[in-house]
């Protein structure tokens, strides 16, 4: 079996194995064995990756496997990467163990919740190893619909609600991407050869002027609305202030990339005119997202519904620096997508921890948290400091290479468009100050918090973690863009063919 | 004629051969052993089954009344299928002391509709074809009314057989403007005569409704719910997915060999009623409580998705219009077998009784789970196989619009189906459906069902074996 398929197989035995265990006690060592198996693979793939660049390998994508599923069709099973989705598959890998730590404490319907959790982290996982469009959209769905109940069972507040909301919103996408991709598919062999889902093959052919500019739309769109494109994006904030800690961790840390990767590996992958031409209406859209995300942080008083539009304001910044179609820009777009995740995962974890000392999630109802619990608190004021984009910490190196590409588009437009994308910047500063000014410092406000303990084993594993993450990026960012840069190099190539800069 | 040629159509011949057997077990078993007639019958129709399977024979018979081919077998095997898992079904309704005297008769009229739709699968002339759908449908009303100390199901009787009669009368006015411009029944005479006479394509309209009836599409669907809801459980999934599925097999093969010089206007009229039949057949679905009505708009709904695949007139659609009908037959029979289950236990029909069954009743709340997400083509279910197959042969054809109509319709049946899935996994209940363990039947029927759902999408030689024999225009 080759060792991209092991990312498939590996959660799938994990589940088995948690379905045939007799004692409920062990179901998360289980799960956080499984991952932690997960994690050491995803170590080697990384390294495995490196040192076959290293050693000269220039293919497009490495680890190619390839196997014919439906003959008729030319549906094949085909799985591999390239420096983009092996990063992708390091981010993902991080941000489930820390899932699984975050809900050690997971009482109702144990088993339930972790085989749910790991189901979702499957189809992420078979998503960005895919290079046929028939298994990726279907990876994508498997990844949306266990959602519905981790959000719907374990879930606080009108949860019922958000998580319809949310499943119908990503399925509406998803309806929209599979038209996009039929449509690919039909048009993916112009000279009469057998068609193909193959995005390696599709992409060496030109698809006919005429179906890009019907199906771009569409399978941006599609993946947009995962992506928290504007005005799709409303599924999210409710969808994660609902959602218990795990699942907004890894939803807004992973799940929300694969619009981001999608929108880049399918959309303007395969489809570069249309985008070319049509990204003027998207960019609009997408920096709407970045301000508007951003304003809306400011005026909410609950820290998920905080993060939450942060986290459509960061989201909608990949899409953006995507659309600027260059290669800064969107090496900056997979940075921030990696920094976001890592970053959001961290604020949704320390958020559900805090929550559960505090019992609200309200900031006017908290105060003077620093000297009470002082680790939970430090870890804070980091994960605010790195979405502010502070050097040193991984969101810095994201905003910088994105901005800094995204200015470098020649028309006036776009530099005007960046102008006003910036200004998030500052309105994220904003609230972040905010919050950790009226959460962690002053007095303490409610006599209750002055006894709440500070952070378990398992939280802080969950948390150091993602902040070493944050920070190996943010001090040695060069290993991950010329890692993205190489992979890149094919697409920008295929850009600059039609609209040289 | 001699007997090989005969034996081209042995699948009918087992079919009656089992009904005689079952009509003499009858007669001559004693009073105590009764209870092994029900026995008997599946293990009989479980050997049909697999004797469909056997390499068949292709010809013509009567003069090309009959036709055997790859295709019909096909289908026919799928139907079989079908049938023998409502045949599992049934067995512990039928172990009820009120139905305990009426056994025989409920698997001789069961496997007569199934001889019925052989017939009708395999003609070769409109005679034929009007024979079989008949033996296929008067048997069925008589089943509605089987409960006969039930207002419901007599009024269901009687509502099915007044709506088959008026649509067998509307296809046999369609049928004889036919034979009035042709001259002539026979599929290969008729098809070759057809024009784009407006007398012709009247008639053919006459034909298309009343088919619409029997697969009741928008706007001839009215007879549907109440019929589905008054019927036993066990007909209404009969009804739903065999006597619909075998319907639709007869409705392709039709248009794609008799009618294929009007390809224009029967596309035209399959775009408009298949957006109609899914978004009137998905909406209604939203507002029902009772479970059997709920079902029935969906499949009304799912009808609607079918559609999709015969448009395009492709290789492409047919095969994949046999295969999602056999995904069809899995998922909505592990629905209904899960709503026959809890019939047979506690009587209880409706949505709301069933919150908190994953606390009670985990095995089952998964298996509902799963028929669902496969009638929304959720992966990895087979449902979402034979849903994108579907939707792909009609993108072939480049109704991409229809396409889009239909993904978004398959969000609005997303919408309903999970709030099964929440009445069952999220809602609380004071009362809950007791803890209960099926008895083997009903486990076995389940059981086959889950695993045809788990199989059929990912075994792709299942789909590729029905492509191979199947035919476009």
């Amino acid at each position: 079996m080759d060792i991209l398929t092991l990312f498939v197989v590996i959660p799938v035995l994990t589940i088995t194995a948690i379905l045939f265990l007799q004692d409920m006690k062990h179901v998360r060592l289980v799960s956080a064995v499984g991952m932690g198996i997960q994690l050491i693979l995803a170590a080697i793939l990384i390294f495995m990756y490196l040192s076959a660049r290293h050693a000269g390998n220039t293919e497009e994508m490495l680890f190619v496997k390839d196997y014919l599923w439906y003959k008729s069709l030319n549906i094949h099973y085909a799985v591999g990467v390239d420096g983009i989705s092996v990063a992708m598959i390091g981010l993902t890998s991080i941000v489930v163990i820390a899932g699984i730590f975050a809900s050690w404490e997971v009482e109702f319907l144990r088993r339930e919740f972790f085989v749910s959790l790991i189901l979702l982290a499957t189809g992420v996982f078979g998503f960005f190893i895919s290079i046929d469009l028939f298994t990726m959209f279907l990876f994508y769905e498997l990844a949306v619909i266990p959602m519905y109940l981790l959000i719907g069972i374990w879930g606080t507040g009108p949860k019922e609600y958000s998580a319809m909301k949310l499943t119908l919103m990503l399925m509406g996408g998803s309806a929209l991407l599979l038209v996009g991709l039929l449509g690919i598919y039909f048009n993916s062999s112009p000279d009469g050869g057998p068609l193909t889902f193959n995005i390696l093959e599709i992409s060496k052919i030109t698809i006919p002027m005429s179906a890009q500019r019907l199906f771009f739309p569409l399978t941006f769109v599609g993946f947009g609305v995962l992506g928290a494109l504007f005005p799709f994006h409303t599924w999210s904030p409710d969808g994660h202030a609902s959602a218990p800690t795990a699942v907004s961790m890894l939803h807004a840390g992973v799940l929300m990339k694969l619009g981001g990767y999608g929108a880049f590996r399918v959309a303007i992958f395969l489809m570069p005119q249309a985008a070319h031409e049509l990204s003027w209406i998207f960019i609009i859209l997408t920096a709407t997202s970045v301000v508007y995300g951003a304003f809306g942080a400011i005026v909410q008083k609950d820290l998920k519904y905080i993060n939450a539009y942060s986290s459509v304001s960061h989201c909608g910044l990949v899409l953006f620096a995507i659309l600027m179609m260059n290669k800064t820009a969107m090496n900056g777009a997979v940075i921030q997508m990696i920094s976001h995740g890592l970053m959001t995962a961290l604020f949704f974890a320390l958020i559900g921890m805090i929550y559960g000392r505090t019992h609200t999630r309200l900031i006017n109802e908290m105060g003077g948290l620093m000297k009470v619990i002082p680790f939970l608190s430090v870890c804070y004021v980091i994960a605010g400091l790195a979405s502010l984009g502070l050097p040193g910490l991984s969101g810095f190196v994201a905003e910088m290479t994105v901005f800094f590409g995204a200015f470098q588009h020649p028309e006036p437009f776009y530099r005007v468009v960046t102008i006003v994308a910036v200004s998030s910047m500052v309105i994220t500063a904003v609230y972040i100050l905010r919050v950790v000014a009226v959460l962690l410092l002053g007095p303490t406000t409610n006599d209750h918090f002055n006894h709440l303990p500070d952070a378990k084993w398992y939280e802080k594993i969950s948390v150091v973690t993602l902040i070493s993450a944050v920070a190996a990026i943010g001090l040695a960012p060069l290993w991950l863009s010329n890692m993205i840069g190489v992979s890149l190099q094919p697409i920008v190539t295929k850009i600059l063919a039609i609209s040289p800069f | 004629m001699s007997l090989g040629n005969f034996l081209i159509m042995r699948q009918e011949l087992l079919m009656i051969a089992v009904v005689l057997i079952v009509l003499m077990a009858e007669i001559f078993i004693s009073h105590e052993n009764r209870k092994y007639i029900s026995t008997i019958t599946a293990v009989l129709f479980a050997l049909v089954t697999i004797a469909g399977f056997l390499p068949s024979p292709s010809g013509s018979l009567f003069g090309g009344m009959y036709v055997a081919s790859g295709t019909t077998a096909i289908m026919k095997n799928v139907l079989n299928i079908g049938i023998l898992l409502v045949i599992i079904q049934s067995i512990t309704w039928l172990r009820k002391i009120e139905n305990s005297e009426k056994v025989s008769e409920y698997y001789i009229l069961l496997i007569s509709t199934a001889t019925g739709m052989n017939y009708m699968i395999s003609a070769g002339h409109f005679l034929m074809f009007y024979i079989g759908i008949e033996l296929a449908t008067i048997p069925i009303a008589a089943l509605a009314a089987f409960d006969r100390m039930k207002n419901q199901s007599a009024e269901a009787g009687i509502k099915l057989i007044l709506s088959s009669a008026l649509s067998s009368g509307i296809l046999l006015y369609g049928l004889s403007m036919i034979y009035g411009t042709t001259g002539s029944l026979y599929f290969g005479e008729v098809a070759r005569l057809f024009t784009n006479n407006s007398l012709q394509t009247l008639g053919f309209i006459f034909f298309f409704a009343g088919m619409a009836f029997k697969i009741s599409i928008v706007p001839f669907h009215l007879w549907t719910a109440d019929v589905y809801e008054g019927a036993p459980v066990n007909i209404t999934s009969y009804l739903s997915v065999i006597s619909k599925g075998a319907a639709l097999f007869i409705f392709i093969i039709m248009l794609f060999t008799v009618f294929p010089a009007i390809i224009k206007t029967w596309q035209h009229t399959i775009y408009v009623v298949s957006v109609l039949t899914m978004t009137i057949g998905n909406l209604f679905a939203i507002r029902q409580q009772n479970l059997k009505r709920f079902l029935a708009f969906s499949s009304i709904s799912q009808a609607g998705y079918i559609l999709l695949g015969l448009i395009g007139g492709n290789e492409l659609g047919m095969a994949s219009v046999i295969y999602y009908i056999l995904v069809y037959i899995f998922s909505n029979l592990a629905a209904f077998g899960v709503v026959i289950a809890i019939s047979n236990q506690t009587g209880k029909e409706n949505m709301d009784d069933y919150n908190g069954l994953y606390h009670t009743n985990p095995k089952l709340s998964l298996i509902m789970t799963l028929a669902l997400f496969s009638l929304a083509g959720i992966p990895p279910v087979a449902g979402f196989f034979g849903k994108f197959f579907l939707f792909t042969a009609a993108a072939q054809q480049g109704f991409y619009l229809l396409v889009l109509i239909a993904v978004l319709n398959t969000i609005i049946s997303l919408f309903y189906y999970l709030l099964v899935v929440k009445a069952m996994f999220i809602n609380k209940s004071e009362s809950p459906i007791e803890k209960f363990k099926s008895d083997f039947p009903t486990s076995l029927a389940l059981g086959i069902c889950v695993a045809g759902l788990v199989v059929a999408g990912f075994a792709s030689v299942i789909f590729e074996a029905i492509r191979n024999l199947s035919f476009g225009i």
